[in-house]
């Protein structure tokens, strides 16, 4: 690495800290977050130390033959949104079954911080050490109620005999209560989940994700089938999460994508990578991407 | 059971209401079925002389106790496929396992009433054998055996369903599996080798405990005790529904992606309510042995698998009572058609597995609810 | 019976065309024959063996037939009320006192054994090696004369080499050591099951006590048992292919329900026993009506038991199987209730019991390979007709446009519906497909097993097992899936017996879909997933 990279990424780090530490005081006694200098050592605890959440190194995954992903790298910093465009087929999917464990590559290196090797998990691990992930079609418990379909989210203990004999505190109601109100869905916790509309869906999703709170996430998708109007509330919340998590997008809608790089923090250049048969076509700001002549041939053909 | 604690804060409610156990009337509705069971059953049966139009035959008697031996099974198989949405097409297998532990107790409790009047089962004199073989080291014990009767189905299921949802084993191909592993079973047990009485099974209990099987009181208590276990079993399940473990299995049923991905390691809670299934069906057929009086390899066959699967669905997936309603609808119409017209019993059979998942996907209870709440518009 | 009858016949004819020889038989032996101590009686009929002639043939068969009367000195044959002395052959008066004659099972046997000897000189050759082959079962040294006559006047070479055997055989239990050793030498030539058991038990205690034969005896043993061994192993595999045919046969129609289209059809099985049954039918029309075109009702039996079938199959679709599309486990509970309409259904018209279907003479019978092999034709026939089955399927389904269409609409269905394919009608063919297949296969299974109600229940647990191992949306998969666990389940039957064999094979289904969830020709990747 170059001086200059690690400089932005303890910059990154420091923001990271600063902004969660300012996150967790709000709703906690105060004294858990003076732990932030010390070096992470519990081994299912990510380690940002070094300012990167993600490190996807080499990856190549082939079906039968066919490469869905061919020698692709790709690196996220603590507390960055990325935005990731390619044509179909151009493996963004298979990228995330990758990270979350879905689909064990055929070579290659995938970390989730510097202590976490993300190639030796299942899902469930990778899940409960704080990778979240949202489908490209809703997925949602139909036949539960929305309260239902957060309460399995809240972050706590997933093993058998917890579940068990769990419990919902009054702390465990307040905050599916915020989140109901963050996603939208105030007055239906009760409604069946089948019942909601598409855009619901993404949005409930999209909130039992953030009940996990997880500190990288990964959107496939993530206002298909949505109205313009709640399109842009979605960007909102992502602008609203950037910092304090890290987001990988996956996204046809260029517009989003633009509502995305665009709003937020400014005086950060947001990155676009382009993926094209598997790997990394260009990587760069928006207006850079979209003036490049090989994606440029890439969507238009020649 | 009853969360007291709902936080005071305005936001809460929108939470639904967390439900206790058993509301009110539920309690109201368990103690009438304990009352039916512990007293008026014995008094119909014992007291009311048979000259009554109120008595009830003995033949009532076992018929009942062996339908309420079904209606665990149709509740097992709910839990497993109704709630978590794997069908199991080999819990047959699971019920025969508890009753083939329950019956090599009481081939010993025979002692040397059989025709050899040997001390061996009748079977193994027939087969010239000179000793039990090993897997009857501990069936003169009624406890070991009892053991055996949770332990052999939920071992095998364990051990079974650990490899099968380890590789992510789902849906048909799950079930297509489940069904050659019952196959298998009977096809072994077919086998007077196997030391388990070959095709013809056990059969002529004389005593269990000591007590003679075919008296009347000794019928009720059977009965009586099975639908003991049967009301257990029922509040065990509701208990289960109703915990987050519950509402876990039926977020499997609905996305296991999604479930995977939100931290749950699905494996355990897979394997979890599937051997508690497959132990429940055993001991539903250690009690069903000594009412029916036999135990042979038919009840491995693929057919009475899948009959149970559609007690359930008959009843209504899903839900904790349909199976049992679905459970004594069903062998309630077989015990009456193959009587009165033997001939029609498949084809309505054939024609229940058909109208049930063509018309009726919540089967009976959805019938019920859906001409309830048609009822409440008008 | 019939071959009885033509030895007989041909006894006769040899016996007229030799009427002028010299006779051999004294009257003096014919009565030893006939009467005395059974010890006596069968010295005098071996040593009479030693030159046999016609009379002594038709005296022998005369005492088998109990037509030999004995009256004084003379030992009559009395058929009609005639009499005729057994030692010249020529007419007698009867007369008003004869005794019967007595024979014992011992002495039956002996009669038997020299009924069989005078086959050796038949002028047919298969008259000759019938009676070879009986007299293997009966080697005794007695009848060594007759077999070195009978060498003396052989001129086919392979009926040569069996006399030759068959001298071995007898020698072997020989007082001469010598003969012993040489007769076992010339035994380990031979590949009959019978040739191993006749040295083993030599080899029984207290049998052959001398070392040195024994030790010939063991290498002997090894060399006809390694011989032998080919011949089952062969067997085998031949059961295996058989097997397996049939099993990719039963395995075919599900591949293209379940592997092309994805419903678990419970009922295939009962699809099998339409076609089955549908054969039956036409067998019973053609032995009514056209008794003298018997051996072609299989012709006709072929189309239509695929034609039955897959009717059938296309009524189901259109009025079950049609509404559960997506739905595997409703499906599958679905069309368990349907097989068991059709079992009821097939058993009220049919009856419970199993009705026969008769091979065509042209498959009846086999190819003998080996001495201890022998390839029924029914089986061979049915190993091609499986291939001609498939070959024809996947032409279907790669060249037409019906195939086309099915490809296209089990791959993307919307896709397909919006390129103006009528989907529905597809569905309906490519089920009524399959369930035709599953008609054919019934069809063949008619020609090598029974045929009643339950004749589907037992093929259905191995034909999905062949699907889910062979994977699915795959034909080939279900070929080598097929063919696999069929010589597989045969192997095994070999060491474990079948039942065990049959779990083994189940157990290994198992293990194997926990390595390979998708089966063995698995489509990898995302689609597969879904």
């Amino acid at each position: 690495m170059t001086p200059d990279l690690l400089e932005e990424g303890s910059k990154r780090r420091e923001a990271y800290l600063a902004k969660q530490a300012a996150s967790q005081t709000a709703g906690t006694s105060g004294g858990q977050s003076a732990s932030y200098g010390r070096v992470v050592s519990a081994a299912d605890e990510v380690d940002v130390v070094h300012g990167g959440i993600l490190y996807v190194d080499d990856i190549t995954v082939s079906f039968d033959g066919f490469r869905a992903l061919n020698k692709l790298t790709l690196n996220i910093a603590v507390g960055e949104l990325r935005c990731i465009i390619g044509p179909n087929g151009a493996g963004k999917t298979t990228m995330m079954d990758v990270i979350t464990g879905k689909t064990k590559p055929d070579s290659g290196r995938a970390f989730f911080g510097s202590n976490i090797d993300l190639l030796r998990l299942r899902e469930s691990e990778i899940a409960s050490r704080g990778v979240g992930r949202k489908f490209q079609k809703p997925t949602v418990f139909e036949q539960l109620s929305v309260f239902e379909n957060l309460e399995l989210a809240l972050k706590m203990d997933r093993r058998v005999r917890a579940s068990l004999m769990h419990k919902l505190t009054s702390a465990d109601f307040d905050r599916i209560a915020e989140m109901l109100k963050l996603i939208h869905l105030r007055d239906s916790g009760s409604r069946t989940a089948g019942d909601l509309s598409h855009g619901q869906k993404q949005w409930l999703e999209i909130g039992m994700l953030l009940m996990q709170d997880p500190k990288l996430l990964l959107l496939d998708e993530p206002v298909a089938g949505m109205t313009d109007e709640e399109t842009e509330r979605t960007a909102e919340l992502f602008l609203s999460l950037e910092g304090s998590h890290s987001l990988v997008v996956v996204e046809h809608d260029m517009k989003f994508i633009g509502e995305l790089v665009n709003g937020g923090q400014r005086e950060k250049k947001k990155i676009v990578t382009v993926l094209h048969e598997g790997s990394v076509l260009a990587e760069g700001a928006l207006a850079d991407v979209q003036a490049n002549e090989r994606v440029v041939e890439v969507y238009l053909g020649r | 059971m009853n969360t007291t604690t709902l936080p005071s804060s305005p936001i809460a409610s929108i939470a639904p209401p967390v439900p206790s156990l058993l509301t009110l009337r539920g309690k109201v509705v368990v103690a009438a079925v304990l009352a039916i069971l512990v007293v008026i059953i014995p008094v119909l049966n014992v007291m009311v002389p048979a000259t009554s139009a109120f008595h009830m035959s003995d033949y009532a008697v076992s018929l009942l106790g062996k339908i309420m031996c079904y209606a665990i099974c149709a509740l097992a198989m709910d839990l497993i496929w109704g709630y978590t949405g794997i069908l199991s097409l080999g819990h047959g297998l699971f019920f025969a396992l508890g009753g083939y532990a329950m019956g090599m107790y009481l081939m010993r409790q025979i002692g040397r009433d059989g025709v050899y009047h040997s001390d061996l089962p009748d079977f193994m004199v027939f087969l010239d054998w000179k000793t039990a073989p090993w897997t009857w080291a501990g069936s003169e014990s009624f406890i070991f055996q009892m053991i055996l009767v949770v332990a052999v189905p939920g071992l095998l299921a364990f051990i079974f369903g650990y490899f099968a949802f380890r590789s992510r084993i789902k849906g048909v191909y799950f079930s297509i599996i489940t069904q050659a592993l019952t196959f298998a079973a009977m096809l072994l047990f077919f086998r007077n080798e196997t030391g388990f009485g070959g095709n013809n099974g056990f059969t002529d209990f004389k005593r269990i405990l000591g007590i003679p099987t075919a008296t009347s009181s000794m019928r009720v208590t059977l009965c009586v005790l099975t639908g003991l276990v049967l009301l257990g079993f029922y509040l065990m399940s509701k208990a289960i529904i109703a915990s987050k473990y519950g509402r876990v299995l039926q977020a499997i049923r609905d996305a296991e992606g999604r479930v995977l991905f939100t931290g749950y390691n699905t494996l355990w809670y897979k394997l979890s309510i599937w051997t508690l299934s497959a132990m429940m069906c055993g001991v539903a057929g250690a009690l069903y042995v000594p009412q029916v009086g036999i135990i042979n390899p038919g009840e491995m066959s693929p057919a009475a698998s899948i009959e149970i699967a559609i007690w359930t669905a008959v009843g209504g997936r899903a839900t904790l009572i349909g199976p049992i309603i679905g459970a004594f609808f069903v062998t309630g119409a077989k015990s009456w058609f193959t009587v009165a017209f033997p001939e029609y019993w498949l084809y309505f059979l054939g024609a229940l597995f058909i109208a049930v998942t063509l018309f009726l996907p919540q089967g009976i209870v959805g019938l019920v609810r859906k001409l309830a709440a048609k009822g409440g518009v008008k | 019976m019939l071959r009885r009858i033509t030895l007989y016949g041909l006894l006769l004819f040899a016996w007229l065309f030799a009427v002028s020889t010299a006779s051999a038989l004294s009257p003096e032996s014919a009565k030893a024959i006939a009467v005395g101590d059974n010890d006596d009686r069968i010295k005098a009929l071996s040593a009479a063996l030693v030159t046999p002639d016609d009379n002594l043939s038709n005296l022998v068969e005369a005492l088998l037939a109990d037509t030999a009367k004995v009256a004084g000195d003379q030992v009559l044959i009395v058929t009609d009320g005639k009499a005729v002395i057994a030692a010249t052959g020529a007419e007698a008066p009867l007369p008003a006192v004869v005794e019967d004659v007595v024979n014992n099972n011992r002495m039956r046997q002996a009669l038997e054994g020299a009924k069989a000897a005078f086959g050796l000189f038949s002028d047919s050759v298969r008259v000759r090696n019938n009676a070879i082959t009986e007299l293997r079962e009966s080697a005794d040294e007695s009848k060594l004369p007759l077999i070195d006559r009978a060498l003396a006047k052989e001129t086919d070479a392979s009926l040569k080499a069996k006399l030759e055997q068959l001298r071995a055989a007898m020698l072997i239990a020989s007082s001469d050591k010598q003969k012993r050793l040489d007769a076992i030498v010339a035994l380990t030539a031979s590949a009959q099951p019978s040739v191993k058991s006749l040295l083993q038990e030599r080899m029984k205690a207290g049998v052959e006590t001398d070392p040195e034969v024994r030790a010939a005896l063991t290498t002997a043993i090894k060399t006809v048992e390694d011989r032998l061994a080919w011949g089952e192993r062969l067997g085998v595999v031949f059961t295996g292919l058989s097997l397996g045919s049939i099993l990719f046969l039963v395995a075919l129609g599900l591949a293209i329900t379940y592997g092309l289209m994805g419903v678990i059809n419970m009922a295939h099985g009962e699809l099998l026993m339409i076609g089955a049954y549908a054969t039956y039918l036409v067998q019973n029309v053609f032995r009514k009506f056209m008794p003298g075109a018997f051996d072609y009702y299989i012709i006709a039996a072929i189309p239509l038991s695929f034609l039955a079938a897959a009717l059938v199959g296309a009524i189901l679709e259109r009025t079950v199987i049609r509404w559960l599309y997506g739905r595997p486990l409703e499906t599958l509970l679905a069309t368990w209730g349907i097989s068991l309409m059709l079992i009821q259904l097939v058993r009220t018209f049919f009856g419970a019991q199993n009705v026969p279907v008769e091979n065509p003479s042209w498959l009846s019978g086999g190819v003998q390979v080996l001495p201890n092999l022998t390839l029924p034709f029914n089986r061979i026939a049915i190993i091609f007709f499986a291939f001609f089955v498939l070959a024809g399927v996947s032409l279907l389904i790669s060249k037409t446009r019906l195939g086309l269409f099915v490809r296209g609409v089990t791959q993307n269905r919307s896709m397909a519906a919006c390129m103006g394919v009528n989907t529905a009608k597809i569905d309906t063919y490519a089920f009524a497909l399959g369930a035709g297949i599953a008609g054919l296969a019934g069809c063949a299974l008619s020609q090598v097993g029974n045929v009643g109600p339950d004749l589907g229940q037992g093929y259905i647990v191995d034909s999905f097992m062949v699907v889910v191992l062979g994977g699915v949306g795959q034909l080939a998969g279900t070929v080598y899936a097929g063919l696999g666990l069929g010589v597989l389940n045969k192997f095994l039957e070999g060491w474990t017996g079948a039942v065990l064999a049959k779990i083994i094979v189940l157990v290994f289904i198992v293990v194997f879909i926990q390595r390979r969830p998708q089966g063995i020709f698995a489509l990898k990747g995302r689609s597969a997933e879904a």
